[in-house]
């Protein structure tokens, strides 16, 4: 036996524990270890879209067309596919801007208008009021219907009491005041109530395992598994439609397509889901994990709904029993006592949840978008005084108001309507949001007036068609207003406007709104241009642009707006607030303000304190939004012409090198021509002479001959040296470097210098060191260098005293050579000349140039390549010391003979 | 992170999920009979759903 006072203390137990567990959530927050900060909670957060109406209501929807109670939850499954792309913008906005309601939301979007804000409110509070009625209606008739167990009486009718013996009333009071003390014990700027979220998330978790208990329970205690009760339900003619339903008795395509839009739209702008899914969410990437586990946990509420509604069917005789109540009916004709009851807590679980959520935010929409404006405009909010306690007690009023609101629409409506045709008038009020809110956040051409006209005209037809025909059916208007239109004008029957008709109420109200909303808003906004704060805010949500700070203004009164933010945050969190950098202040601070207010009420507040006597706020901040706009234009274009400018500058230096390597590279070709005619001129004159004189001595032809072919080959050397260089110069030399003995190059190179030398009567002397130097180079390219210095030094030389020493060692980590000899030596002023190209030094009348004056240029070049260095010291009459460097090849320098080496360098110098 | 890839997966994610839950694909299943002794109708809209669940999470988890 269950008596009425088991099932009150079990509803008040179960209570206290999800109060307990919101108040420990809260606890956790406060210390900074949120426990709704993981994927699971967020998505069975979202499970409080499933309300009784799911719980109950889906099984009586089953019972009647079969699968047409799937749209409901297909629709949101498809909208989860792009949660991250559509809630995921939805959340950034709302979280950079302070957004805490959807009428915050829309609100903002057209130029922080508060009456479009307070346009969405009402829609939503006026529209939602049948779906919270339908959540009382379910916990008062579950109730009731449990109190009479084990007998299934099916309550007639709850208004025979009166409203003091009304189980709904009470319901209702209690369900307002858990509300209030879990949605709005304090004011929070940014509407966060993690205690809620944490409760929401367990009453997910206790109703889908209430409902799967039943499900298992009716499938295999009741019944032998699904395929037998499909079996007898195909048996059944009472059933055998419902398994292939559609365009049957259950709907049409039209309808299933209708349904599943419906409740997309539902699943995105039920003011609750916006609540859980946009301003609760405290981590984006749980969007990710929502996307697939959300639709999961619809799947499985699911499983069980048509097994259980064809089981109902089955097991009692037709008539006897409502469909909406076969959930806890059938346990109850089982004699399943504590299943029941847990039956009962899952919807119970399933009325708060929605209840809770759906009241708390649509008290905060009343709150932010009709009380507090309407405050400002009577001016009792601009003098002070306990400001955040006046807007927690209007906010707990609102919860009061809303709820027993439902609960009359309950006691005057409620009766004449299945749950889920309640609930379907409720999501098709929610769908008129659609097109302002998707079109605020892709199309950048909304105007305020758009939507305004939209959500109106969508408003109105949802109005005409659906929650007057649900008065006329309550009896409140004449029973003809339906059936024939008003005063009888057919093309203006609610269920058929002008004479479509045969659809079902819904498709025919969602047809007809959505081609006025729509409509009405692309129409309007198409015929104006949106204001210059509808375009700020534009930027701001369609491009997700920060848009910058707006320039500096007249000082700040500081003092005001800090009091102003402290009479609605609290002073901590105003001078927390203050501290922001100072060319952001204002909007920070307004951002601050609108999560306790809401945008509209907060720019107003602002604009009191922020008063500009020549200028309205609103001229100020579409002028601002302006100048703003040209300043990121000036700032862009400003960016660009220094970029140009640096551009030009490194244009001109570019141009200033090319010159100077023109000039260089003229310098060195006339050089280079001068050069090359030198030998030319002797090899023509002497070609001339042999040509005109036929008759020449044979001895001085041959002499002429041998000069001839001298000075081709020095033509020839001059061309190739100059090849060389210009190859090395330009980088396109082929360098052959390998790891080689130094000492081992200079002793080859003195083997073919050697010839020279004798000729000259000039002696050389190695000084090799002990061992081997080795080094990383070109072997050709080092030889090149060495038989230069070595050439050269022979070359200058006094023939037959000449003496060339050559010395090979390390010195200061390095590889060195040295070429001395005794010639006349150079001058210290010559010592760089001699290293520029064509450069010889001496004196050119007397001695005829013994090179090409390239070797040493050469030679320096390649050294330099090889990372080393090549130069000189000499003394005029002293001989020369040419030197080269080159790095030890780094294995080698690491073995440890090298200070042995470097000890055995010869005292040269 | 691959957002742009990501996003057109899901696009043609829901784009699929809209037509295999609308019409005419819904009336290709809509007839008498049955599969594992259960309705057709039903094996596949679950079917099809637990499917577009798996899909979306092959998706969405890849980069997590």
């Amino acid at each position: 036996m269950l008596h009425g006072w088991v099932i009150v203390v079990a509803s008040a137990a179960y209570l206290g524990l999800l109060f307990a567990v919101a108040w420990y959530a809260d606890r956790r927050a406060d210390a900074g270890r949120s426990v709704i900060a993981s994927p699971w909670v967020y998505a069975l957060s979202l499970g409080v879209y499933a309300t009784s109406w799911t719980f109950y209501g889906s099984v009586g929807r089953a019972a009647e067309t079969g699968i047409g109670f799937l749209p409901v939850y297909l629709g949101p499954t498809l909208v989860a596919v792009l949660w991250v792309v559509v809630v995921g913008r939805m959340r950034r906005i709302a979280h950079a801007h302070r957004i805490t309601s959807i009428a915050d939301f829309i609100g903002a979007r057209y130029g922080k208008s508060a009456s479009l804000a307070a346009l969405v409110t009402v829609i939503a509070v006026v529209g939602l009021v049948p779906y919270i009625s339908l959540q009382l209606k379910a916990v008062s008739t579950s109730f009731t219907l449990l109190t009479a167990y084990p007998d299934i009486v099916m309550p007639r009718d709850a208004r025979a009491g009166g409203v003091l013996g009304d189980t709904a009333l009470y319901v209702a009071l209690l369900l307002a005041a858990f509300a209030i003390l879990f949605g709005a014990r304090h004011l929070d700027a940014a509407e966060r109530h993690e205690g809620m979220v944490a409760a929401i998330a367990l009453e997910s978790v206790v109703k889908l395992a209430a409902f799967i208990a039943v499900g298992v329970f009716v499938a295999y205690g009741l019944f032998d598994g699904l395929a037998d009760i499909a079996a007898r339900a195909a048996a059944d003619p009472r059933t055998r439609e419902l398994l292939a339903p559609v365009e049957g008795p259950g709907g049409s395509y039209a309808g299933f397509a209708w349904l599943t839009v419906l409740s997309m739209a539902a699943i995105l702008f039920l003011p609750r889901q916006f609540q859980v899914a946009v301003v609760e969410n405290v981590d984006e990437r749980h969007l990710r994990a929502a996307s697939w586990l959300f639709p999961l946990y619809l799947l499985a509420i699911n499983v069980f709904v048509l097994p259980i509604a064809l089981g109902g069917l089955l097991h009692f005789p037709s008539g006897t029993v409502d469909a909406d109540t076969f959930v806890l009916a059938l346990p109850m004709a089982e004699r399943q006592q504590a299943l029941a009851l847990a039956v009962f807590i899952g919807g119970l679980s399933a009325a708060t949840g929605m209840v809770i959520v759906e009241t708390v935010a649509l008290s905060t929409m009343v709150t932010n978008d009709i009380a507090v404006p309407l405050a400002l405009r009577f001016g009792r909010l601009r003098d002070g005084g306990a400001t955040a306690s006046t807007l927690l007690a209007i906010r707990r009023g609102a919860i009061i108001v809303i709820v027993l609101l439902g609960y009359a629409y309950f006691r005057f409506a409620g009766e004449a309507y299945a749950l889920v045709a309640m609930g379907l008038i409720s999501f098709a009020a929610v769908a008129q949001f659609a097109p302002a809110m998707l079109g605020g956040l892709y199309w950048r051409h909304g105007t305020r007036a758009g939507a305004a006209t939209g959500l109106c005209a969508g408003f109105a037809v949802w109005l005409y068609t659906l929650l007057l025909p649900s008065f006329a059916r309550s009896g409140w208007l004449p029973a003809g207003f339906v059936e024939h239109g008003p005063f009888g004008i057919a093309a203006l029957k609610p269920y058929a406007l002008f004479g479509v008709g045969g659809l079902d109420t819904i498709t025919h109200a969602m047809m007809w709104s959505m081609l006025a909303n729509v409509g009405c808003y692309v129409a309007v906004s198409l015929a104006g241009r949106p204001d210059a704060a509808t375009r700020a805010q534009a930027r701001r949500f369609v491009d997700e642009q920060d848009v910058a700070a707006s320039p500096a203004r007249p000082a700040l009164p500081l003092a005001a707006l800090e009091a102003l933010l402290a009479r609605f945050l609290g002073a901590v969190r105003a001078r927390e607030a203050m501290r922001a950098p100072a060319a952001g202040l204002l909007e920070h601070a307004e951002a601050q303000l609108a999560g306790a207010i809401g945008s509209a009420s907060a720019r107003v507040m602002v604009g009191s304190v922020v008063k500009d006597e020549a200028l309205g706020r609103d001229e100020v901040m579409s002028l601002l939004d302006e100048t703003s706009q040209a300043i990121a234009y000036g700032r862009a274009l400003e960016q660009k012409s220094a970029e140009l400018e640096a551009a030009t500058r490194e244009l001109t230096a570019a141009n200033e090198r090319l010159k100077e390597l023109d000039a260089m590279k003229d310098d060195f070709v006339s050089t280079v021509s001068h050069e090359l005619r030198t030998p030319l001129t002797s090899i023509r004159a002497f070609a001339e002479i042999l040509a005109d004189q036929p008759e020449l001595a044979p001895e001085k032809r041959a002499r002429f001959i041998a000069i001839i072919l001298k000075e081709t080959e020095r033509l020839a050397r001059l061309i190739n040296q100059i090849l060389d260089l210009a190859k090395i110069e330009s980088g396109r030399a082929e360098w052959h470097v390998e790891a080689l003995d130094l000492a081992q190059v200079v002793s080859d190179a003195l083997a073919s210098g050697g010839a020279l030398a004798a000729e000259r009567g000039v002696r050389i002397e190695a000084q090799p060191v002990a061992g081997p130097v080795v080094v990383r180079a070109d072997p050709d390219r080092l030889m090149q260098v060495l038989l230069n210095l070595v050439g050269n030094a022979v070359k200058f030389s006094p023939a037959g005293t000449g003496q060339v020493t050559v010395r090979v060692g390390v010195r200061d980590g390095l590889a060195r050579v040295e070429v001395t000899d005794n010639g006349p030596g150079i001058a210290p002023d010559h010592h760089a000349l001699i290293f520029e190209k064509f450069r010889q030094v001496g004196d050119t009348l007397t001695d005829r140039p013994q090179g090409t004056g390239l070797g040493l240029p050469i030679a320096r070049r390649i050294v330099r390549q090889l990372g080393g260095d090549l130069g000189v010291t000499s003394r005029p009459g002293a001989g020369a010391t040419f030197w080269f460097t080159l790095p030890l090849d780094a294995r080698e320098a690491e073995a440890g003979d090298t200070r042995a080496k470097e000890e055995a360098w010869p005292s040269a110098s | 992170m691959d957002d742009e890839r990501v996003r057109g997966r899901l696009a043609a994610l829901f784009l699929g999920g809209c037509v295999a839950f609308g019409y005419p694909v819904l009336a290709a299943f809509n007839v008498t009979g049955t599969v594992f002794g259960l309705p057709v109708l039903y094996v596949y809209v679950f079917g099809a759903w637990m499917a577009l669940i798996a899909l979306v999470a092959a998706i969405v988890r890849r980069r997590d």
